[in-house]
């Protein structure tokens, strides 16, 4: 089982080892894709979990326990259709092609479960039709 | 047989008349060639939205008691020029808030706008006006602040002076650093190449030498009606064409105007270019008649005979040198890759292309049920002969 999930840490909680435990502790692979971890600042970090299931569940209770708040991705980043006119600004700037063009019908689509939160296209998109929330 | 705008709409007024959009034409040119096409079409639509900073509206608020004469005027803080007839003013689609902190924190995220005014009034949303003045004896107020929404005003006329680029750069970065420029964001190393034009669905790119576009030409603007009532600014007629005439380089633009409550925020949207600052894009489509077979021969051009030159954003441009690193087409550039000195390099878009289809049926459909007529052009815009050249700005040394 994989999951893909946005990881907030308290201020005291940064100096934990925590992909230490999850991959020892719960035979979890640990895929960062992004973090921002700095001292005595909230952290930040996206990461991609998987293993069994039973294990995924406990790694994220334990995560709970130590006050970690966890999200999964596709709650977070928002792309608002309405918003959007489909110019296609984005493309090029996405790494993980999880904005994407119908090049039939020029229509731009988003894939949450391929989208890293990199943030690159929150200042190419002139329209504010994306927006990350955490 | 050659046809005549009057005839054309006799068939519109009954129904009859065979409209198609630019793209469609394509397809019925290859198939019946172009003679047969020209006789059985009667009108092609063409359309394009995208950014179009040289946008504004003009509006007069009404007479405040006491009156005012307006000398300074804001909507939600951005400022309007009033140096206009007492109550009346012009709002900028670039124009910033007063307190916005531009490039200070660069790059600047320039929010909010002109352009947002605009398309807030447009989905009926209330502004804040504020005036002030010096008083004089028949304007005395010297301050007036109030809410204001689209229906309070008297008049609210969109007026752009440089809309409808015929074709366009494509904008790419040399240098080894993030570049925030209005072709939007641009990656170091050519890491991509923005492009913005409409293509084979661009007003101008499918009537290159203006035969049937010009001042008084009846269009879809902002999803009201609107006229081409002069040349755009730096309209370049004599720019760089190909063997099919169609311009290899920015040429041609409009200027148009049109009554902004008709208007609808689907086709007048506020954009924020990071680092670079606020614009307005702007739906517009533009009916051609069939008059004959030249005509049509041009509404046929497809995105693979339409090039546009790759310009680096980082040097070139800003530093007004005419180098051009390559040529493209707009079909290599929808592809989503180009391929500049033997390096693939990812486009992005500025002008929908999706939504300039969505316009062409729109003006399509109201040509069809007979709810727009064409117009006739009253005075022709310059075109490739007339000998015009932009000329850059002459600095010279105040006395």
């Amino acid at each position: 089982m994989k999951k893909r999930v946005v990881l907030t840490f308290p201020k005291q909680t940064i100096e934990e080892p925590i992909t230490y435990h999850l991959i020892r502790d719960y035979d979890l692979m640990v895929n960062i894709l992004s973090a921002k971890v700095a001292p005595n600042e909230e952290g930040r970090m996206v990461i991609e979990l998987s293993g069994q299931k039973e294990m995924l569940h406990n790694g994220i209770e334990y995560l709970k326990g130590l006050g970690v708040t966890t999200q999964s991705l596709a709650q977070d980043v928002i792309w608002d259709e309405q918003k959007c006119i489909h110019c296609t600004a984005c493309i090029p700037l996405c790494p993980s092609h999880a904005l994407s063009v119908d090049r039939t019908q020029m229509l731009v689509s988003f894939n949450s479960d391929r989208c890293i939160v990199c943030g690159l296209c929150l200042k190419t998109c002139p329209y504010h039709a994306i927006e990350i929330r955490f | 047989m050659p046809k005549t705008i009057a005839e054309i709409n006799e068939r519109i007024k009954k129904g009859d008349a065979v409209v198609v959009t630019a793209e469609e034409i394509i397809d019925i040119v290859d198939k019946k060639g172009v003679e047969q096409a020209a006789k059985d079409v009667d009108v092609v639509t063409t359309a394009t939205f995208g950014p179009m900073c040289s946008s504004g509206f003009y509006f007069n608020f009404g007479h405040s008691k006491p009156r005012i004469r307006a000398q300074k005027v804001w909507l939600n803080n951005v400022p309007a020029y009033g140096g206009l007839a007492a109550v009346d003013a012009y709002l900028g689609a670039t124009e910033l808030p007063e307190d916005d902190p531009t490039n200070t924190i660069y790059p600047g995220a320039f929010k909010y706008g002109g352009a947002h005014i605009i398309e807030e009034l447009v989905s009926g949303k209330d502004v804040r006006l504020k005036a002030i003045s010096y008083g004089t004896d028949c304007y005395p107020g010297k301050e007036v602040e109030t809410i204001i929404n689209l229906n309070d005003m008297n008049e609210a006329v969109l007026f752009n002076p440089r809309n409808a680029y015929q074709n366009y750069n494509v904008g790419v970065n040399c240098s080894d650093r993030v570049i925030y420029t209005y072709m939007g964001v641009l990656q170091p190393r050519m890491g991509n190449a923005n492009y913005s034009s409409a293509g084979q669905l661009s007003p101008l790119l499918n009537d290159p030498l203006y035969l049937t576009i010009g001042i008084g030409t009846r269009i879809f603007l902002g999803g009201g009606i609107g006229y081409v009532v002069w040349n755009g600014t730096q309209h370049n007629p004599c720019a760089l064409r190909g063997e099919n005439k169609v311009p290899k380089r920015g040429a041609g633009t409009l200027a148009v105007l049109g009554d902004l409550k008709q208007m609808s925020p689907n086709w007048l949207r506020g954009v924020s270019m990071t680092g670079y600052g606020v614009s307005l894009a702007v739906g517009i489509g533009v009916p051609i008649p069939i008059l004959n077979e030249e005509i049509c021969r041009f509404t046929a051009v497809r995105d693979a005979e339409i090039y546009a030159p790759v310009i680096d954003y980082s040097t070139t441009y800003p530093q007004r040198e005419s180098d051009v690193i390559t040529e493209v087409n707009y079909s290599q550039l929808k592809s989503g890759k180009i391929i500049v000195n033997g390096k693939d390099i990812p486009t992005g878009g500025l002008s929908s292309y999706a939504k300039a289809r969505e316009i062409s049926g729109i003006l399509k459909e109201w040509i069809q049920k007979g709810d727009f007529i064409l117009t006739d052009k009253v005075a022709s815009l310059p075109s490739s002969d007339s000998g015009i050249s932009l000329k850059p700005l002459r600095e010279t040394t105040p006395q």
